[in-house]
């Protein structure tokens, strides 16, 4: 093989698609993955979900064989941290002490969950207190699932959400603390986050909304929490916190490294960085949506790969823009739940369906335009919002509402094939 | 355990070997087969595992349910015979099985 070396760092879903495609695409040079974890790289989602709720099997969220990554020619590199870049000479140091030359690098970082204050842990490393973001974190939590125990989850987000469905199903008794006022505030309107919080009460999940968790109380060895204080004074008796509160994107590494970051690396539609030589794709990276017309950092599995694709086009001379229509899901219980679009400066909400039926899908309008729509057990609503959002599209909001109208008729030119990622500019 | 054939839109054909139990998703992504991205892992929530079921097959396979057939919907190119790998649990009876695979998932 020629000597061009291609190094990731990252192993992630991000790292791992580039890694693969752009073998597919042409890279002909080396292509070394770098990881910190120490596991073949695996799905995130199922974390939350099957893996933990012990549906899946390990080697079932594994994302590929060590095989693939053989056959393809990848170094996969586990256990490897990535700690500097120098850009003048074209080289990565690693943890170990190595230092490894590139002549093109991606950073596929992706990121670290949001911890609470140091005010709030106390003092000391307490050991029932959990955060969600890698397999480690999973298998920790998986061994403290036990029936009967209470489980306090601080966070109403979607991974909060998933947890404690999950737990409510493993038979453990589930408090919600979230601080808003209603659960998904952050994401969704009113009436999906109150579906929600009702689908989970009737499961026996305790939600307290309005709750800002302030402190723990310790056992006397200080090494187990045993409650969870807020400030409202309020005080939930808890066998085990898990917090999902959000994420921190892993840009320190690009920073250092003197590239743009602002919340993430600033990344062009071909997934460039700042520095032609280094690309950037997944959770770490923040682009200007022309959709949107404003700069977004996603989090999640389709922007992951799809950006990666785009960087993997990039290295190999191939032109794919990146810009398609931001999209994620989230399964609780017998709900599959599918979001497209940003919903953010919407006026008004248009619901299709039924909620008492476990079925409806909420579109956001601004005016007349589908900003996102959220779609719980309807599939065949989200395969079209996803066109309409990416359209930009405008519709009648009674029209919408109208359960007699196929929403197919809604799109801008009727009775055309479906598109899988509709984007403005491809 | 059960061979089963993925054939690309060009033609290329791969013979894999999967264990009972599996899905025909996971027999394409841990052998490598082109053409099959599952981009969501096989949670019935991308369409990009979508395959067509050889006719021979069609008969002996397990129905799909509501959700998959939901997300067939929005995959490319559907058929009669289309169906999403992640959705078709192996067993010993399907050794033999062959999927085509469409131009393209996205
Ligand atoms: C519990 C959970 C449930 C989720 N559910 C869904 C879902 O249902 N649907 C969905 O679309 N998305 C979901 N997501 C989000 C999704 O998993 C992420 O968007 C996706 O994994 C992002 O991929 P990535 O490759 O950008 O980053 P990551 O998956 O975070 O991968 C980055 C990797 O880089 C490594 N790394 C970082 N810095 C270095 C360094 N300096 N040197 C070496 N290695 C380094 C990290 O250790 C990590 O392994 C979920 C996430 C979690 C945590
Ligand atoms: S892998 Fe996503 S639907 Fe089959």
């Amino acid at each position: 093989m020629s000597n061009n070396p291609l190094i990731i760092v990252g192993a992630g879903h991000a790292g791992v698609e580039v890694s693969v495609a752009a073998r597919e695409a042409g890279w002909n040079g080396e292509i070394v993955l770098i990881s910190e974890e120490k596991h073949l790289p695996y799905h995130r989602p199922p974390l939350s979900k099957s893996y933990l709720a012990g549906e899946t099997a390990v080697d079932t969220v594994v994302l590929k064989p060590a095989s693939i990554y053989e056959r393809a020619g990848i170094r996969l590199l586990l256990g490897n941290r990535v700690e500097s870049i120098d850009r003048a000479a074209r080289n990565v140091a690693l943890s170990g002490g190595s230092e490894l030359r590139y002549e093109r690098l991606v950073l596929a970082t992706g990121g670290r969950p949001r911890t609470l204050p140091i005010s709030v842990l106390g003092a000391g490393q307490v050991r029932n207190l959990h955060y969600l973001r890698t397999l480690d974190d999973a298998n920790r939590i998986k061994s403290q699932l036990i029936p009967g125990r209470r489980m306090v989850v601080v966070g109403g987000g979607y991974v909060g959400l998933e947890l404690a469905a999950l737990a409510v199903k493993a038979g453990l008794m589930v408090t919600v603390l979230e601080a808003a006022e209603r659960v998904l505030a952050r994401v969704t309107a009113q009436v999906v986050g109150d579906f929600y919080a009702k689908v989970h009460r009737a499961a026996g999940v305790t939600i307290e909304t309005s709750q800002q968790v302030e402190g723990f109380e310790l056992d006397s060895s200080g090494a187990n929490i045993v409650a969870v204080r807020c400030s409202s004074g309020d005080l939930f008796p808890a066998d085990l916190v898990v917090a999902g509160i959000g994420l921190v994107p892993n840009t320190e590494l690009a920073s250092a490294a003197g590239l743009t970051v602002a919340d993430g690396v600033l990344v062009d539609e071909f997934a460039r960085t700042s520095d032609p030589a280094i690309y950037a794709t997944g959770d770490c990276t923040r682009y200007f949506s022309q959709l949107y017309q404003r700069s977004i950092r996603l989090e999640s599995v389709p922007n992951a790969l799809e950006q990666a694709r785009t960087v993997a086009a990039s290295l190999c001379g191939k032109q794919r823009r990146y810009d398609s229509v931001p999209w994620f899901w989230s399964d609780q219980y017998d709900l599959k739940l599918k979001m497209v679009g940003l919903s953010s400066g919407y006026d008004q909400v248009i619901l299709r369906g039924d909620l008492s039926e476990r079925s409806f899908s909420a579109f956001y309008l601004r005016g007349r335009r589908v900003l996102a729509a959220d779609t719980v057990n309807r599939a065949p609503d989200f395969l079209v919002a996803k066109q309409l959002v990416g359209a930009a599209a405008e519709v009648d909001p009674s029209d919408l509402a109208n359960p007699a109208i196929s929403l197919r008729d809604l799109l801008p030119s009727p009775g055309r094939p479906p598109v899988q990622q509709p984007s403005v500019a491809r | 355990m059960p061979v089963i054939t993925f054939i690309e839109h060009n033609g290329t054909e791969h013979r894999v070997e999967a264990p009972v139990g599996s899905t025909a998703m996971q027999a394409a992504v841990n052998n490598g087969v082109p053409g099959v991205l599952a981009d969501c892992g096989g949670s019935c929530s991308c369409a990009t595992c979508h395959g067509y079921v050889d006719e021979m097959w069609t008969g002996s396979l397990s129905s799909a349910k509501a959700d998959e057939l939901d997300m067939l919907g929005g995959a490319l190119d559907m058929k009669h015979n289309s169906r999403l790998t992640c959705q078709i649990l192996l067993t010993a009876a399907m050794d033999g099985l062959i999927i085509r695979l469409p131009e393209s998932q996205i």
